[in-house]
Parts: structure tokens; C-alpha cells; sequence
């Protein structure tokens, strides 16, 4: 067996032991966009479907937080340029190769468009709500008019978000953990599965509980099934990619990525909602709670390991 | 033309003085280094090798820094050099993810910083610094695009290696083994 040793004198931080030029900003802002992009695709989705009166939680409630979260993502992306004052240049150029241009064009758009999609929604679920002015009533009135509309542009941008936050990683070659096709669809399903949670916790009635804890069901099964598959694929890789997966089979990560972001916030509340279902009397936050939380995680480990992991030379 | 660098690793004795020169012509940031030396052990003992490799941007033919920059901040010039403009640049730090070869670094001011090849310096037909300080003689830098250059030759007649080619970068530091 051929063994290498490298002692590198370069020392450059951030860099050095080893790359970590993003640091929880990253993630958090990954995580929040595909969770906004799944809670859109829900609201948007059963309003084509004419079904706004049966699922009030997801078409109504949950958009009402879009706006807001998106605007932490949009903070945390912010707070992460290191040439702050420049960033206006995002919005200079369009550039289709990079991930990073076409994932902040379509933060551009969708955020506004969340806040109307919120405005449409507002008095529905704050019937007391006064808007004070008549030209904002009006102007409520008129956008309703074309909800179908506005929901299939948001249905198409939301996956577009929810695809960015993988496809980001995953065109990064550099970085064998991240390499993998699998990571946009897997954090799609995830931003979907979080989605459902949200949903959980905004008091559905009982026919929207049990829809949505079947959903959170499904979305978690493919998401179980899409790690394992991805994690399969390294290993049926080159050399790097099975040194990559064994970050996580064995490596520093194994323990936070298995026991936290796979067991408990993934198995575990498939595993209470299973039970819910059989009429177990488990209150609904505990497993929305974890798969909240367990999605989070998700993000942060794949993103920390995505640095640690390199090509051997 | 194509500017490329070959170096040779059999005469490479790991001083460090591109190193210094590299930081003292360009005004690299103490505890900053747009250029460094590795040792490599290779083998298992008692049969070992080792090799040293003065290390930097590879000012790559297929650069995956430049395609991932959203505002063109990073971008190729003429001969193949690739550059970053320091104010287009957002440190979004997309492009530190995107190198193999860990070439880039946020400067204390903000904008990611690499190796310019010492455009400045080879614009007026000179070698960049590193090349030029080598006690050894050991790099050669040039346009592999003219056949009769001195690193165009050297390249034909020695046998070289380039740094993780199977990364699909198509790097132009060129080793000399
Ligand atoms: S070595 Fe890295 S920074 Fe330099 S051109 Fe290649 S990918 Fe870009
Ligand atoms: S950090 Fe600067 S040079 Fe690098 S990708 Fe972002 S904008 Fe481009």
C-alpha cells in the first residue's frame, strides 16, 4: 500500500487544517429556503386544487411566516459576504453556470411574491385584521382575482428555490460529499418534509392533521430513501467519494449525522407518527418538533462534512 | 498563448523563498500566503520518497471558480490568467468551495484573493516573482502555446506530472518528476 504524508506550509484561515469558508450561516440559510419553498408548493398547490377551505393550516396559516423566514435566509446570506458593501453586483450579471446567481435571482422574485401570496391570506386568518387604508383592501381584492395565477408561478419558483439549496452543494466537483446529483431532490423532499411539521404545528383540524402526518410520512420516506441511496452511490464511487462517505460511515460525523439528524430527526418521529396513527395519544409537536430540527441538522452536517471532505493528492 | 509554470521537483529543496517573494511583491497579509511549499512522503518505510511541490492557483484551462462566481468577479485574461476583480467580487466565497486545490483565500479586506501569475509583472515581459527569486532555478514559466519557449521545451523533453487532473480542471502548474 502506498502511503502519503503531506506537511503543507501554507496556513491561510478558513483554509487550513481544513476548508470552512462557510460557516452556519450557510446551512441556516439552506435549510430556511427549503422549508419556505416547501410550505409555498403545499399552499400554492391545494389552492389550484380548490381545496383552500379544507387544509386552512397549509393553504392560509403557514404562508403567513414565508415572508418572514425568507428574510432571515436573506439576512443570513447577507451576514455571510465577507465584501459586504459589493453585494449589488449579485444583481449585475446572471450568470447560468453558477448556482449561487440563479439561487439569488430567484430569491428576488419569490420574495415579494411571498408577501402577496401572505397579503392574500391575512384576513382569512385575522378576520378582525383593519387594513386602515382602502387602496390596500383594493388592491388585496384585486390580487385575489388572480390567485391561480400567482399560485402556478409560485409553485414553479418554490421548487426552483428548493432544488437551488442542493443543487448549490452539489455542483461544487471540489468537494466529493456534496458531488452527488441526489443532494437537490433530497433537500427538495426534505424542505417538503419540514414543511409538513410547520403545518402540524399551526392547529390543523382533524381531517388536515391526518392528511399531513400521512404526507410527513411519505416526504420522510423518500428522504430516507434518498440518503441511503446517495450514501450507496459514494460508496460504489471513485476513491474520493468512498472517503468522503466514510466521514459519515465511521468518520468524525458518523454520531451526529446517524444518532441526531438520521434517528431522531428522521426515524424517530416516523416512528410516532406510525403510532399517532394507530392511536397512540402522542401530541403532534414532539414529532413535527424533531423533523424540524432533524432537517436543520441535516444542513448543517452535510455542509460542515462537504468542507472536510477533498481530493487526495 | 496559454501561460503555464513548470516546476521542477528534483531540484526543489522546499526554501520557501517564492513563498517570500510572492508576499513581499504582491503585499500578501502576514499570516496570508498566495503560494506554499509542501513536503510529500510517499511510500512505506523504509521505502519512501519525497518530494517538494512550491504549490498555487493552477490558473486552470477549465477553472471551476470562474463558472461558480455570480458576479464575474472572478474571470480569465488574456494567456489564460485568472484573475479576480476586487470590486465585483461579494465573498460569497463560492469559488473557495469550487477549487481543488484550496488556492484561494478571503483577504482581510474582504475579496478573495489568489495568484496573479504576477500579472503586473509579466504584462511587462517579466517572470513573476516567485520564478525569478527560486535559488534553485527550479520554475519555468512561459507560454506553452509557443513551441520554441523555454517551458514549452523543457515540457517535451522531461517527464511531469500536473496536481488531481482527474478534478476535469485542466490545471497549468506543471511538475517536473
Ligand atoms: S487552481 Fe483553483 S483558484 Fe486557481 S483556477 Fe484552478 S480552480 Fe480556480
Ligand atoms: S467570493 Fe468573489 S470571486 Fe469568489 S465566487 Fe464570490 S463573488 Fe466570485
Amino acid at each position: 500500500m502506498i502511503e502519503e504524508l503531506i506537511v503543507s506550509g501554507r496556513m491561510n484561515p478558513e483554509i487550513d487544517p481544513h476548508l470552512h469558508a462557510w460557516p452556519w450561516y450557510v446551512p441556516t440559510d439552506l435549510f430556511l429556503a427549503a422549508l419556505v419553498a416547501g410550505i409555498l408548493i403545499f399552499s400554492a398547490f391545494l389552492t389550484l386544487h380548490g381545496k383552500e377551505n379544507e387544509f386552512p393550516a397549509a393553504v392560509k396559516r403557514a404562508p403567513l411566516f414565508a415572508p418572514f423566514l425568507l428574510g432571515i435566509a436573506l439576512l443570513l446570506l447577507f451576514l455571510d459576504l465577507s465584501h459586504k458593501l459589493y453585494f449589488w453586483q449579485l444583481y449585475t450579471n446572471i450568470r447560468w453556470e453558477s448556482p449561487m446567481s440563479w439561487g439569488s435571482w430567484t430569491y428576488l422574485f419569490i420574495t415579494p411574491l411571498s408577501v402577496l401570496w401572505a397579503a392574500i391570506h391575512i384576513q382569512d386568518v385575522f378576520p378582525n385584521l383593519d387594513l386602515k387604508f382602502s387602496w390596500l383592501k383594493e388592491s388585496i381584492e384585486w390580487l385575489k382575482t388572480y390567485k391561480k395565477v400567482l399560485a402556478g408561478i409560485i409553485i414553479l419558483l418554490a421548487i426552483t428555490l428548493g432544488m437551488y439549496t442542493g443543487i448549490l452543494l452539489s455542483a461544487f466537483n471540489a468537494r466529493p460529499l456534496w458531488n452527488s446529483a441526489i443532494l437537490g431532490p433530497l433537500f427538495l423532499t426534505s424542505g417538503l418534509t419540514t414543511a409538513t411539521a410547520v403545518v402540524l404545528l399551526l392547529k390543523p383540524n382533524e381531517k388536515e392533521e391526518r392528511r399531513f402526518i400521512v404526507l410527513m410520512l411519505i416526504f420522510a420516506g423518500i428522504q430516507i430513501f434518498l440518503l441511503i441511496h446517495m450514501i450507496m452511490g459514494y460508496l460504489a464511487g471513485t476513491q474520493v467519494h468512498i472517503e468522503a462517505a466514510r466521514l459519515l460511515l465511521g468518520g468524525e460525523y458518523t454520531t451526529s449525522f446517524w444518532v441526531f439528524a438520521f434517528g431522531f430527526g428522521l426515524v424517530l418521529p416516523v416512528v410516532l407518527q406510525l403510532l399517532k396513527l394507530n392511536g397512540s395519544k402522542i401530541p403532534v409537536t414532539v414529532p413535527a418538533v424533531l423533523i424540524i430540527v432533524g432537517g436543520l441538522l441535516l444542513r448543517l452536517i452535510i455542509v460542515e462534512a462537504g468542507q472536510a471532505s477533498r481530493w487526495l493528492y | 498563448m496559454r501561460y503555464a509554470m513548470a516546476i521542477d521537483t528534483k531540484k526543489c529543496v522546499g526554501c520557501s523563498d517564492c513563498v517570500v517573494a510572492c508576499q513581499t511583491e504582491n503585499n500578501v497579509p502576514i499570516g496570508y500566503c498566495r503560494d506554499w511549499v509542501i513536503e510529500a512522503t510517499t511510500g512505506t518505510y523504509p521505502d519512501l520518497s519525497l518530494e517538494f511541490r512550491s504549490e498555487r492557483c493552477n490558473h486552470c484551462s477549465n477553472a471551476p471558480c470562474v463558472r461558480c462566481c455570480p458576479t464575474e468577479a472572478s474571470h480569465v485574461v488574456n494567456g489564460g490568467i485568472v484573475l479576480v476583480d476586487h470590486n465585483e467580487c461579494i465573498g460569497c466565497k463560492a469559488c473557495i468551495e469550487s477549487c481543488p486545490y484550496d488556492a484561494r483565500f478571503v483577504h482581510p479586506e474582504g475579496y478573495v484573493d489568489k495568484c496573479t501569475f504576477c500579472i503586473h509583472r509579466v504584462e511587462k515581459g517579466e517572470n513573476p516573482a516567485c520564478v525569478n527569486v527560486c535559488p534553485t532555478k527550479c520554475m519555468y514559466f512561459g507560454d506553452t502555446d509557443d513551441s520554441n519557449s523555454e517551458i514549452s521545451k523543457i515540457l517535451k523533453k522531461r517527464k511531469w506530472k500536473t496536481l488531481i487532473p482527474e478534478a476535469g480542471t485542466d490545471p497549468n502548474i506543471y511538475y517536473l518528476i
